[in-house]
C-alpha cells in the first residue's frame, strides 16, 4: 500500500504540472499535437528515472559524507546536464530507433526543472533509492498524463478555432484551460 | 579551510570526471556522418512541410544521400533543385514540372444554393458528416470553412466570398491542402496548364442545374471542340491533360456554364482575359 501510494500520490494528488507547477514550459510548448506529447511524455519518463537515481547516488555518496548538502541544486544541474548528454550519445549509437523517436526532446529535457524538482523532492523527502525510484516514475507519469490530457483538448480547441473569441485564441485559451485542468486536479487532494 | 576545499574538490571533481566521460563518449560511440547528408541538406529548403513523404528536410536528405530516395521528390525546390540534388549525388536528375493547387469550385454561399442554414462548427470535416454532406446543396462543392488554410505551410490559401481561393504566387505545389480537404475539390495541376476545370460536381446535367447554375452539367462540348484531344470525358466532367492542351481557350468560349477558365499561364498563350 505504501507504494502504491507513494506512485499515485505522485501521480495524481501532487501533479508535477497541475499541483506543484514545475514543468510548465513543456506542457505548453509540445501540447498542440497528440504524436509530440507521446514523444516528450516518454523522454521525460526516461529521463527523469534516470536523472533522479543518479542525483540520488551523488547526494548520498558524495555530498552528505563531505557536509555539503547545500550545493546540492549545483551539483544535481551539473549530474543531469552530462546524464543526459552520455545518454544521448550513447544511444544514438546503439540504439537509433530510439534514439529517432525520442528525438529532440531529450536535449530539450535537459533544463526542464520537473526534472531538477524531482531530484531535489527526493532528496527533502528523505526517501530511499528504491523509494525515489518509484516516486520519480509516478511524477514523470503524471507529466505525461497531463500533457496528453491537455493535448487532446488542445486538439479539439484548434477544430473550434472560429468560435474562440479573438481575444482568447491560442495561448490565452490555453492557459485557461490549463487553469481548469489544475483545478479538477484539486479533486485527487486528500484521497490518500 | 575544509569549509572551502570541500566544495571545490567535490563540484571540481564531479566537473571534471563528468567532462571526461563525456569527452571519452563522444570518440568511443561517434556515429560517422555521410557528409553527403549535410551537402544534400544545404541544398534543401528547410521548409520541413513533408511534401516529400518524409518527416521533414532532414529526413530528407539522409534517404537522398543513402539513395534511398529520389532527388526529384521536393515540390518546393522544383526542377533546379532536382538538378542541383542530383549533381551531388552523381546521378541523372528526373526534372518533374512544378504543380500549384487548383480549386474545382467557384460557386460561393451567396451565389450557389443552400440546402439548409448549418451553425455548428466551422469547420468542414465537421459539416461533411451531415446530412447531405453540409449545408451547400451542391454535395460536391467547397464548403468554404477553410479547413485546407492551417494545412498550407506557406500562406497560399484564403476564403474569398466563400470559396477557397489558392494564390499561385505563393503555392508552392506541396499538395497538403488536397490531403487536407474532405471533398476532393482541392487538385494539383501543372502550373503552365493553360486552362483548368472549375466545378467539381460528377452528377448528370439535370442534377447539377438544381444546385448550382455555374456546375459542369457534362456536356462534354469542351471535349468535341478540343483539337489537341487534350481533354476527355470522365464521370460527367471533363479531365484535362496538361501536357497536350495548347491554350488555344475554344473550350473556354464553349462551355455554356463557363466551367473551364484560364489560368495566369493561358492567360499569357490565348491573350485572353484569365481569372
Amino acid at each position: 500500500m505504501h507504494w502504491f501510494e507513494l506512485f499515485f500520490g505522485a501521480m495524481l494528488v501532487n501533479n508535477i504540472v497541475l499541483a506543484r507547477f514545475l514543468g510548465v514550459c513543456p506542457f505548453l510548448g509540445v501540447s498542440s499535437r497528440m504524436g509530440t506529447a507521446r514523444g516528450m511524455g516518454l523522454a521525460v519518463i526516461f529521463v527523469i528515472t534516470l536523472a533522479s537515481s543518479m542525483t540520488w547516488l551523488v547526494y548520498y555518496g558524495i555530498l552528505e559524507p563531505l557536509g555539503i548538502t547545500y550545493l546540492s541544486t549545483m551539483a544535481f544541474i551539473l549530474v543531469i546536464a552530462a546524464v543526459v548528454q552520455f545518454v544521448e550519445i550513447v544511444m544514438k549509437k546503439l540504439w537509433p530507433a530510439l534514439y529517432r523517436s525520442l528525438g529532440i526532446f531529450l536535449p530539450l529535457i535537459t533544463t526542464n526543472c520537473a526534472v531538477l524538482g524531482v531530484a531535489v523532492l527526493n532528496v527533502r523527502e528523505g526517501f530511499g533509492f528504491v523509494e525515489s525510484l518509484v516516486h520519480s516514475v509516478g511524477t514523470a507519469s503524471g507529466f505525461m498524463l497531463a500533457l496528453i490530457l491537455f493535448a487532446g483538448l488542445r486538439e479539439r480547441m484548434a477544430e473550434a478555432a472560429h468560435d474562440v473569441p479573438e481575444a482568447l485564441r491560442g495561448l490565452p485559451l490555453s492557459l485557461v484551460t490549463a487553469g481548469l485542468m489544475a483545478l479538477a486536479f484539486m479533486g485527487f487532494q486528500g484521497i490518500f | 579551510m575544509e569549509s572551502l576545499l570541500y566544495p571545490m574538490i567535490a563540484l571540481g571533481g564531479l566537473g571534471l570526471a563528468f567532462g571526461l566521460l563525456l569527452s571519452f563518449a563522444s570518440r568511443k560511440f561517434a556515429v560517422p556522418v555521410d557528409p553527403k547528408v549535410a551537402a544534400v541538406r544545404a541544398l534543401l529548403p528547410g521548409a520541413n512541410c513533408g511534401a516529400c513523404g518524409f518527416e521533414g528536410c532532414d529526413i530528407y536528405a539522409e534517404n537522398v544521400a543513402a539513395g534511398k530516395a529520389e532527388t526529384n521528390r521536393c515540390p518546393v525546390g522544383g526542377g533546379e533543385l532536382a538538378a542541383a540534388l542530383a549533381a551531388v549525388m552523381g546521378t541523372e536528375a528526373e526534372v518533374q514540372e512544378k504543380k500549384v493547387a487548383s480549386v474545382r469550385c467557384r460557386t460561393s454561399c451567396e451565389r450557389g444554393i443552400e440546402a439548409y442554414i448549418y451553425q455548428g462548427i466551422r469547420d468542414c470535416r465537421k459539416a461533411t458528416v451531415l446530412p447531405g454532406g453540409g449545408p451547400n446543396a451542391c454535395s460536391y462543392s467547397c464548403l468554404g470553412f477553410g479547413t485546407c488554410i492551417p494545412a498550407c505551410a506557406f500562406g497560399a490559401l484564403s476564403v474569398q466570398d466563400g470559396v477557397i481561393v489558392v494564390d499561385r504566387h505563393l503555392c508552392v505545389g506541396c499538395g497538403k491542402c488536397v490531403e487536407a480537404c474532405p471533398r476532393g475539390v482541392l487538385e494539383m495541376i501543372p502550373v503552365s496548364q493553360p486552362v483548368r476545370l472549375a466545378c467539381n460536381n460528377a452528377d448528370k446535367g439535370v442534377q447539377v442545374r438544381e444546385v448550382c447554375p455555374e456546375g459542369c452539367i457534362g456536356c462534354g462540348l469542351c471535349a468535341k471542340v478540343c483539337e489537341a484531344k487534350a481533354i476527355e470525358m470522365r464521370n460527367n466532367l471533363p479531365v484535362i491533360d496538361g501536357s497536350l492542351c495548347v491554350g488555344c481557350g475554344k473550350c473556354v468560349e464553349k462551355c455554356p456554364v463557363k466551367a473551364i477558365v484560364v489560368t495566369p499561364a493561358g492567360e499569357e498563350k490565348t491573350g485572353a482575359g484569365g481569372e
